[in-house]
């Protein structure tokens, strides 16, 4: 069964009946029944798996007001940089962020499928998802990628949004069998994630303002940076920097590069050449 | 098997369902669709707050729809899907107006031909482009006939003499509050029920634009002061501002109510992006 645009052969054109079948305004399930080929984690059929890319670090951070998530810009396959302008920060919707971490072609097809699911949602039943509500979407495709989970193929997801009932930035935190752990404060996820966690616990206070966080967040990077080969410092040569989002109640906003450089001279200058 | 018991002509029977299908549709109260200079409006009258006769199916694509409400939620949800599995399997940038078109013209055109009714709606597929002769408006009948139509379609109620009205009022270039104000006296003068024209007010209308400006999903609901003032003669306001409500929650409703932002977001370093 391909997906083209004129649906199956059988039908002779007609939209197949999984499309007019009622009931479900998940866009996942409908892949399930309609064209489960599409699924991220349902095609490996065994065998070694190789080398493959890798994500590393991404942090979060919650403020007065909303969260901040940041993720370094390396992808590694081995011992080699696979990639030095990896993105691994995704807008989910407009009130929430996924960074990923784990195996970065799995990773980043499970997000594009998170995306369309919350949009395909909000287009079906003409409203928001719960922040619990997508926590819990995400879990669920995780845990359909148990089986690939298993033979090495992990994706450890961290998702922060924003709470409009609660008024307030939350963080959840995921394991590769779906268990969805909502983390106070903030939280780090993936190699480099031992260093960065202890910036940040430093780091955060309860009265951070949105600039405040972002501080931390590249201050918590560049920690990992510094002790973890796989994560990926700012490059200031490249002029490759994070990819830092805030959420708040005004949605979803990615920090331009320009004001991570100011940032990134601060944290720099602060540190000398000391440590 | 014996022959049925009474013989009718092919024709008779298409002439039947075509006839019954047409009738039932031509019974609900119309939608109309128009092209403004900013983009494709549509205007129906719907007292109903929740049950929608107009809905985005895709970043620039939106749905309009008349006749049995629940028939044609039904291709809306499966148009909805088209769009996301076609979007999903290939680029957002593949998804068109035209390959939706086709599969709702291929669906209606089976469930004519082979059930024993046919669907009781007529819609319309829009998408807009990026400048207004790049703008496509499809009307799609019950029996699966698919027309690309100029800059506007009527559909449902006495919809030739909305169209009439349409060829004669509308022209290239017009603001979307011209636009509007003239779906609204052509619905108003739609005679249901043998009354006179009837003057019909922002709350009795549901409205909704795709938006060229915007730039990846162009489709909004237009409602609460806004909407007044885009139908007020008097009112300077001839198209609906670049941002949205300001709000959190759902943004696929432009109000216009002049709630000040919250002022810690104002004083976000980071804010200026949303």
């Amino acid at each position: 069964m391909t997906p083209t645009a004129s649906g199956s052969e059988t039908t002779g054109g007609r939209l197949p009946t999984a499309f007019t079948t009622p009931g479900s305004s998940s866009f996942t399930d409908f892949l399930v029944r309609y064209s489960p080929d599409l699924l991220p984690g349902r095609r490996h059929e065994g065998g070694t798996i190789p080398e493959l890319p890798h994500a590393t670090t991404i942090v979060a951070l919650t403020f007065a007001g909303g969260v901040v998530m940041a993720g370094d810009r390396r992808a590694t396959m081995g011992h080699l940089i696979a990639h030095r302008e990896m993105e691994k920060v995704f807008p989910a919707d407009e009130y929430s962020c996924v960074g990923i971490a784990g195996t970065a072609g799995v990773a980043v097809e499970l997000v594009r499928l998170f995306q369309v699911e919350l949009e395909h949602y909000e287009k079906i039943e003409g409203a928001l998802l719960s922040l619990d509500g997508k926590a819990n979407r995400l879990a669920t495709m995780i845990r359909g990628n148990l089986g690939m989970a298993l033979q090495g193929l992990a994706v450890v997801p961290l998702f922060a949004g924003y709470d409009i009932d609660r008024a307030a930035g939350r963080i959840f935190s995921y394991d590769v069998t779906g268990g969805r752990y909502e983390e106070r404060s903030h939280h780090s996820v993936g190699s480099g994630s031992l260093f960065a966690k202890g910036t940040l616990k430093r780091g955060w206070r309860e009265d951070l303002d949105a600039a405040g966080a972002v501080r931390v967040a590249v201050d918590s990077l560049v920690d990992a940076a510094e002790e973890d080969s796989a994560t990926g410092g700012p490059d200031e040569r490249r002029r490759i920097y994070p990819v830092v989002a805030s959420v708040t109640e005004s949605g979803y906003a990615r920090i331009p590069d320009a004001d991570l450089a100011a940032v990134v001279d601060d944290v720099m200058a602060e540190r000398g050449t000391s440590s | 098997m014996s022959m049925p018991p009474y013989y009718a002509s092919p024709e008779q029977i298409m002439k039947d369902r075509a006839d019954y299908a047409r009738r039932n549709i031509a019974r609900g109260r119309p939608v109309i669709v128009l092209g403004y200079d900013g983009g494709i409006a549509f205007v129906a009258e719907n007292p109903s707050r929740s049950l929608h006769k107009i809905s985005e199916i895709y970043d620039r694509i939106a749905f309009a729809a008349v006749g049995k409400y629940n028939e044609f939620e039904n291709l809306r949800v499966a148009g909805v899907r088209y769009a996301d599995l076609r979007g999903y399997s290939y680029d957002r940038g593949d998804v068109t107006a035209r390959g939706l078109a086709n599969a709702y013209a291929q669906t209606l055109g089976a469930v004519f031909t082979t059930e024993p009714k046919p669907l009781e709606v007529e819609i319309a597929v829009a998408e807009v482009g990026t400048a207004p002769d790049r703008d496509q408006i499809f009307r799609l009948t019950y029996d699966g006939s698919v027309g690309d139509e100029g800059p506007f379609v009527a559909m449902g109620g006495q919809a030739e003499q909305i169209t009439t009205g349409l060829q004669e009022s509308w022209r290239e270039g017009m603001t979307l509050s011209e636009a509007l104000t003239l779906a609204v006296s052509l619905l108003g003068r739609d005679a249901g029920n043998g009354a006179g024209p009837r003057t019909l007010g922002a709350g009795q209308l549901e409205v909704a634009i795709l938006d060229r400006q915007r730039p990846r999903r162009a489709f909004r609901r237009l409602a609460g002061p806004l909407l007044e003032r885009l139908l007020a003669p008097e009112d300077p306001t001839t198209d609906v501002p670049p941002v949205d409500d300001a709000r959190p929650g759902l943004h696929d409703t432009l109000t216009g109510d002049e709630t000040p932002a919250p002022g810690e977001s104002q004083a976000d370093p980071d804010a200026g992006s949303a």
